[in-house]
């Protein structure tokens, strides 16, 4: 008997934590400190409590409240990202959409940013807030920008995305004016590198909201999985299909807007993820989102806890940020997936 | 409940920026007939259609779905009855046929309502009944566009609706599909309403509605409706109404410009 799109091909599935684990253990093991495997797992296996504790290291505490907590942040942040990427991808049917390129993560920017400044205090819950309302602000304009610019001989397309680059500069100038205006030397350099997408600063403190945003949006992703199968054809034609276009597009972009704004307020925005991955799942399992989903939001996890190994390691003794090594990546692939596009 | 009339309009109309796309039209939907609609580009087939479909809200009056209003069903309780088929939708996604006539079913499932065989009858039927069953597994991007109009009228088919609404469905198809779809669709066993620029398309229809800048000018069977005057009236065209030297059936004969 043939099976529905939802079951088809789930068989895979069990693979996605052992996956996502062998990707954490590889986060945690690498960095510019050499620490043996031996020692790490050694490490992880008393921290969770497998086996007797050990007593505290440097290694111990690199490994702990360093390396793992990092690499946890790292996946929550890069499912976060890749499946904002696609529901914004399957709503807008743009191929192109995504948080960085339609100017969501510089909206988000600009009101952690303004909280930190305007000192509602610098804490992750106030910030996120703050990157939250930027981020809906954000997206708010750039759609407004884009329908008012339709008909006016540029594709649809194309209309989203200049909008969202219009919405970018103008919240990364407004972000550079609030630093400038406001913020001291110190708290200027401090953010200046953030901005770029930074995981430095990441903590074990940071998850208790990158994990529940992170499970949140793959709950939601996954609770409207035919709701984003429907819009294949266009929002009139889901509609047509007993879909609710307005609701849906409320709680699935605003679940995106969040999964940004909380990743842009513990690490800065991180620019790329939301295209690459959804863009390569395709590739790997097809266009429906009963495997899509969860395909996005494993493969983003894995891809940034990857980006943030290579940016650790690929200049010795130095860290690069993260988003450098996610634009390296994704540029080329934004230009592949807008040539191909293009030849259709 | 027989006597209620599937779908009902009463005094609908749509206005855009102080222009009636569609104004005060009254119809009452029979059940298992083919409606026509005809009339010039821009006379608000499109909007009426959509408006059908409860895609677009009327500014004014009413329309009723089983003698519900509209406006107060929810969206997924309007698409098991109601499927529509609308102009040239289209998709850059690499869907294959049997997926895009999955989305049939969705007004059927929810995340608490799993796909069930049921669900795989229905598309099989429909692939069978637009005759794309061995195509099932072809990409969306390799289909021409009569295949394309066929998958599209397989999904309306998987959505088991009571009403089909199809928007000009044999445009830019050459003679042969523009048969075969039509013949398709009147032999589906739904009430159905359709857009049409052939005349000799709708004389196939059981009633037809000629709508001109957004009222409807006529409605009844075809052949009562389709004068030389009419035509001539609405199309700015002159016309004679012949009968087939061969077999008789009527026949336009299109002669100038009016």
């Amino acid at each position: 008997m043939r099976r529905g799109a939802a079951v088809r091909g789930a068989g895979w599935l069990w693979l996605a934590p052992a996956l996502l684990a062998a990707a954490l253990l590889f986060g945690t093991a690498v960095g510019e400190t050499r620490i043996p495997l031996s020692t790490v797992v050694a490490v992880l296996a008393s921290k969770t409590g497998l086996t007797a504790a050990v007593p505290d290291s440097v290694d111990a505490s690199v490994i702990w409240h360093y390396r793992l907590s990092r690499a946890t942040v790292a996946a929550c942040g890069g499912a976060s990202l890749a499946l904002s990427g696609l529901v914004l991808q399957a709503l807008l049917r743009n191929a192109l959409a995504e948080p960085y390129l339609l100017g969501i993560s510089a909206g988000a920017s600009t009101g952690a940013v303004a909280v930190a400044v305007a000192g509602f205090g610098a804490g992750v819950i106030s910030m996120s807030a703050g990157a939250f309302a930027g981020a809906l602000v954000a997206f708010g304009l750039v759609a407004i920008l884009a329908r008012a610019a339709r008909g006016t001989g540029v594709q649809t397309t194309g209309i989203i995305i200049l909008a969202g680059i219009a919405g970018s500069q103008m919240f990364n100038a407004t972000t550079a004016l609030i630093i400038a205006q406001s913020a001291s030397a110190e708290q200027a350099r401090g953010i200046m590198f953030w901005l770029l997408g930074n995981l430095s600063g990441v903590r074990w403190p940071d998850i208790r909201l990158a994990l529940p945003v992170a499970l949140l949006g793959l709950g939601v992703a996954l609770w409207h999985v035919r709701t984003l199968d429907a819009f294949t054809f266009g929002a009139d034609s889901a509609a047509a299909l007993g879909i609710d276009v307005r609701r849906a597009r409320v709680v699935l972009i605003g679940t995106a807007a969040l999964a940004t704004a909380v990743v842009v307020s513990i690490a800065g925005a991180i620019g790329f993820v939301g295209l690459v991955v959804p863009h390569a799942m395709r590739f790997l399992v097809g266009v429906r989102h009963a495997r899509l989903v969860p395909a996005t939001a494993l493969a983003g996890a894995v891809f940034l806890v990857l980006s943030d190994v290579v940016s650790r390691i690929v200049i010795p003794g130095q860290v690069l940020p993260i988003g450098v090594i996610t634009a390296l990546v994704g540029a080329p692939a934004f230009a592949v997936v807008m040539v191909r596009g293009r030849r259709r | 409940m027989s006597d209620t009339p599937l779908l009902e309009l009463v005094g609908a109309t749509r206005t855009v920026q102080g222009r009636d796309l569609v104004s005060d039209v009254n119809l009452c939907l029979h059940e298992g007939e083919m409606l026509g609609i005809i009339g010039p580009n821009g006379s608000g087939k499109s909007t009426l259609l959509s408006m059908m479909a409860g895609l677009l809200p009327p500014s004014r009056g009413e329309i009723r779905l089983a003698g519900q209003p509209m406006a107060r069903l929810r969206r997924q309780q309007i698409a098991r009855r109601l499927a529509m088929v609308s102009q040239s939708a289209d998709t850059g996604d690499r869907i294959s046929v049997r997926d895009a006539v999955e989305l049939g079913r969705t007004p059927w499932l929810g995340p608490l309502r799993p796909w069930s065989a049921r669900d795989d009858e229905a598309v099989e039927a429909a692939l069978l009944a637009v005759g794309m069953d061995r195509m099932a597994a072809r990409d969306w991007s390799t289909l021409s566009g009569g295949e394309r109009q066929r998958v599209h009228i397989a999904r309306a088919h998987a959505q088991a609706p009571q009403i089909l609404l199809l928007d000009e469905p044999t445009n830019h198809l050459d003679i042969h599909h523009q048969f075969a779809i039509l013949d398709l669709v009147s032999q589906l066993p739904v009430t159905t309403v359709i857009a049409l620029h052939d005349m000799h398309h709708a004389l196939r229809c059981d009633r037809v509605m000629v709508m001109q800048s957004g009222r409807c000018v006529a409605l009844g069977a075809p052949l009562d409706i389709l004068t030389p005057a009419l035509i001539r009236r609405i199309f700015a065209v002159d016309a004679r109404l012949i009968a087939h030297p061969a077999d008789g059936l009527p026949l336009f004969a299109f002669q100038r410009l009016a």
